[in-house]
This record gives structure tokens, sequence and C-alpha cells, in this order.
């Protein structure tokens, strides 16, 4: 840096920054793999660890461990699937929707990219995908829009976070903003939200890979924008399942620089260099 | 919902330079209002709001954007906290575009980012820690943030760019506490995108008293 104007300084950071959204918006998006199959990506029945239901409204906790997967399926197509999540030996460390966002240079979800915590570390790689319609941006359900839905209180995400949150001993101070499965959410020029219903179907699945130990809060709850409401939702089955172990050129691991420097930094959390 | 007339700044119960770089904060009253004034142009203002009375109340962007269906913070904006409570409103606002989607800067995003050299740059995660530890907050308390002056467009496709900043020198955003709300600023020391136009320059914070009806 020694001899470098503070012009010439800021000039070196535009370019790098040019070339990098040039790399994550140009570059990346060609080489992301194509979504999943509906029949694609069977489990071997011996990777299976457990499988659970969970009735519309309703919320489940997971502990996934590093390299285990989660398979989220949407069973009737009708259901949207919020998920929060924190580190399991430090709850201070959590999923970061924005930083999600800003590093990918992308706010849109899909087989391919990844989930990251607000320490620059991944938490989970979206290994299978069928769906690519996910939220980032809006967030779950409350009492205040499931009121001004229905005209009644009903069960919503807000209620279900705080719940599963308070039983692991922790509280609204630790509920971040939330990614939500299966919510074709996108945004219209004018910067509003729409949705894009003809994006779900019956049988979408997406598969979460942790890449940290990780305590999950699912919460199967109509989306605030799905027009289905009140009709919208049906169970979710979640299928906790050993992951097949990412190569070095696994396509969550290598999508862009920042990604690659993402897991180098997470890796280094599990082999004692922290 | 037109720009309110200005207050007189020799009305200003409050006024205060926020150097560059540096975080800030006060208890606004209920029907205080802050101005934030961009004073050289193209500076983003990153921005938490806390319930004064019970600070586990703060301000969520998600349920933000969801009241309002639409995805960036401009004039006539309700700012609403994690209970669903309008915490404070949008008054005026002669810039016309800020983000509450991006965040904050971090040593460790900007690692990630930019590379690891940075990770040893001032950042506004810094800031808020240091200034929300004043309150008996810490790093758990920091949500997703406004981020004033900032321009981060989100295309229909999703692509999500920190773009030049529109605001121009003089340029200031004007919000109304409908609660006795802590806010909390960190005048932005990113130097690796756009959103400081590469140069982080000070702000000034005003306050006025609720008029009198």
């Amino acid at each position: 840096m020694v001899g470098r104007t503070k012009a010439e300084i800021s000039e070196a950071n535009r370019r790098r920054y040019e070339e990098l959204r040039a790399a994550g918006q140009e570059a990346t998006p060609k080489a992301l793999p194509p979504a999943t199959n509906l029949d694609g990506a069977p489990i071997a029945p011996q990777s299976v660890i457990s499988r659970e239901e969970v009735p519309s409204g309703w919320y489940d906790t997971v502990r996934l461990r590093r390299g285990e997967a989660l398979r989220i399926v949407d069973t009737s197509g009708l259901s949207s699937v919020s998920v929060i999540g924190w580190c399991e030996h430090d709850p201070s460390e959590r999923i970061n929707c924005a930083d999600t966002a800003k590093v990918q240079w992308s706010a849109a979800l899909s087989k391919g990219r990844v989930i990251l915590s607000d320490m620059g570390r991944v938490f989970l790689s979206l290994i299978e995908d069928t769906s690519g319609a996910h939220d980032l941006l809006m967030g779950g359900s409350t009492p205040a829009s499931t009121l001004a839905a229905f005209g009644e209180s009903a069960r919503n995400t807000h209620d279900n976070f705080l719940a599963a949150a308070s039983k692991l001993g922790l509280g609204l101070r630790d509920i971040p903003p939330c990614v939500t499965f299966f919510a074709p959410v996108s945004l219209d020029a004018a910067g509003r939200f729409v949705w894009n219903g003809a994006r779900k179907r019956p049988g979408d699945f997406v598969d979460l890979r942790a890449e940290a130990d990780l305590l999950l809060v699912l919460s199967n709850c109509p989306h605030p924008l799905d027009p289905a409401r009140p009709a919208a939702g049906g169970p979710v089955t979640l299928v906790r399942h050993r992951a097949p172990p990412a190569a070095a050129d696994d396509p969550c691991r290598t999508t862009s620089p920042e990604i690659a420097r993402a897991f180098q930094f997470t890796d280094r959390l599990y082999e004692g260099r922290m | 919902m037109p720009n309110q007339p200005k207050p007189d700044p020799s009305d200003a119960v409050y006024s205060q330079e926020v150097p560059a770089e540096r975080p800030w904060s006060r208890i606004l009253k209920r029907g205080q209002t802050l101005r934030i004034v961009d004073i050289e142009g193209q500076q983003a203002v990153d921005a938490l709001l806390y319930c004064a009375e019970d600070p586990a109340e703060r301000y969520s962007a998600q349920d933000t954007l969801r009241v309002q269906g639409s995805a960036y913070i401009e004039l006539g904006t309700k700012l609403v906290s994690n209970k669903g409570r309008v915490m404070a409103r949008i008054i005026a606002d002669t810039c016309g575009r800020h983000d509450t989607s991006a965040g904050c800067c971090s040593c460790e995003s900007n690692a990630v980012r930019f590379g690891e050299p940075t990770k040893y740059q001032h950042a506004c995660r810094e800031n808020f820690i240091l200034e929300l530890s004043k309150y008996g907050m810490a790093k758990r308390d920091i949500v997703a943030n406004l981020n004033f002056f900032m321009n981060v467009p989100i295309d229909p496709s999703g692509n999500f760019t920190v773009v030049d900043g529109i605001s121009a020198g003089g340029n200031h955003v004007d919000i109304t506490a409908e609660m006795d709300v802590i806010f909390v600023v960190s005048n932005c020391p990113q130097v690796n995108n756009p959103c400081n136009g590469f140069n982080p320059t000070p702000v000034r914070v005003l306050v006025w008293d609720q008029p009198a009806v």
C-alpha cells in the first residue's frame, strides 16, 4: 500500500469490486448445477438417520451435524417451510440472510447455493433442489399477518420460532430473519413482492447439507404472500440423512472465490485452527 | 405522502456531527424526529432501533418489508418491530432510496467478500457492538439493519447488487419515533464497495421535539 494515494486505493478497490460483481452475476450463475429432478437423488435406506412428518402449522427442531443433510419435502405442493438456525456450540452465531444474498450477489437460492452465518462461515449447502423458488427477503407469517389473512388467530411462524427457541434456552433476541423454502417470491420492476404460484409442485424437495454443527428450527406455515391461504398448507416430511462426502470439486464449494473462502473459514473451525 | 415541511435547524434540541467511520446513539422519545444528513453525499448510514422499555423488541427488516409489500425503504415506510408494532416512520426523504436487505459490513463478511486481509479493516458490526454495549447489549442483539442512503437494487431474477449511492451532498431523511426507542447508528467505514463512494465521510444527526399541537 506504501506510495499509493487515497484516490489510487479507491480506484483499485472499485476495480476489484467490479471484477467480483461480473464474476458473481455473470460467470457464477451459468456454472450452477441444474435443478434436481422430482424423481432424482434417492436417499439410500441405510443413509437415513431419522424421518419426521410435520403437520401444517407446526414446527420441528433438528440437530444437524456437519456432514449430515436434511431433506425437506413439500409433499402436497401447498406448503412453505421457514428455517432459522444457530451454531450448536455458540448460538450467537446464526443464519444471516443479508450476508447470504450479499456474498452470492443474489437473493435467489437454488441448487449449488449456500446459506451463510453472520461469522463468514457456511452453515448449509443446497446440494439438491427441485424448486429454486425460495424467499430470503420477506420472512414468515406472524400473529398480525395471520389475523389479517384469516380473520382470526392462527398458528404462525413467528410464534413457532419463539416456542422452539425457548425450548433450547434461547429467546426473542436470538431469532434472526428466516429463509423460507418453497416460497416463490420475486420482485417486480417497482420493487413490489410478487408470488409466482406456478413454480410450486407437489413433491418439491431440497437437501440441506450441514457444513457446521447446527440447531435448526423449521416452521411449516403458509407464507404470508401465498394467495391460497388459509386453504394452503399440508404436511412436510423431514428426512435427516448422511450426505455423500463433499468431493474437492463439490459444486457448492466452488461457485466463486467468495464461497471458497467461506468454506475455508468454516473448515478451520473444525481443524482446531481458530 | 408528501414530504413534511422542513423543521428549522435552529429549533433542533440536539445537533451533532458523526465523524466518518464512527458510531452514535441516542434515546428518541415518542414524537421526536431524528434527521440524518448525508453531508457530502454517497454515505451509507447503518441503523438499528430497540424499544427503550424492552430492547428484546427491536427493528425487524422482514416484518417491515412484509407489512409494506415492497423491498425498499422510502418516504412513508413504517419501521416495524419483531412484535409487529410500528416503532417509527419515515416522514421526509430527499434521497429516495434506502436499503434494509443487505445487512451491515463485518470483519468476517469482508474477509469472505474481499479477501482475508480486509478482516483487519474497521466495520459497522464493530461499531454496533461497541455502541450497544452502552445499553447492556451484545452481538447477539444485532439484527438485520437499515442502510440509509445505500442503494441495493434487487432485480426480478434476484440479482442483488450494492451500487453507487444516489444520495447527493445535503440529502437527508427524517424519522419520527412512534415509541421511545434506542436509535443506534454506524457511519459506515466500508471502503471495498460503492456504498460510500469508496470514501467514508461524516454525517450530521439532529433531533426535534414533537411540534406543539
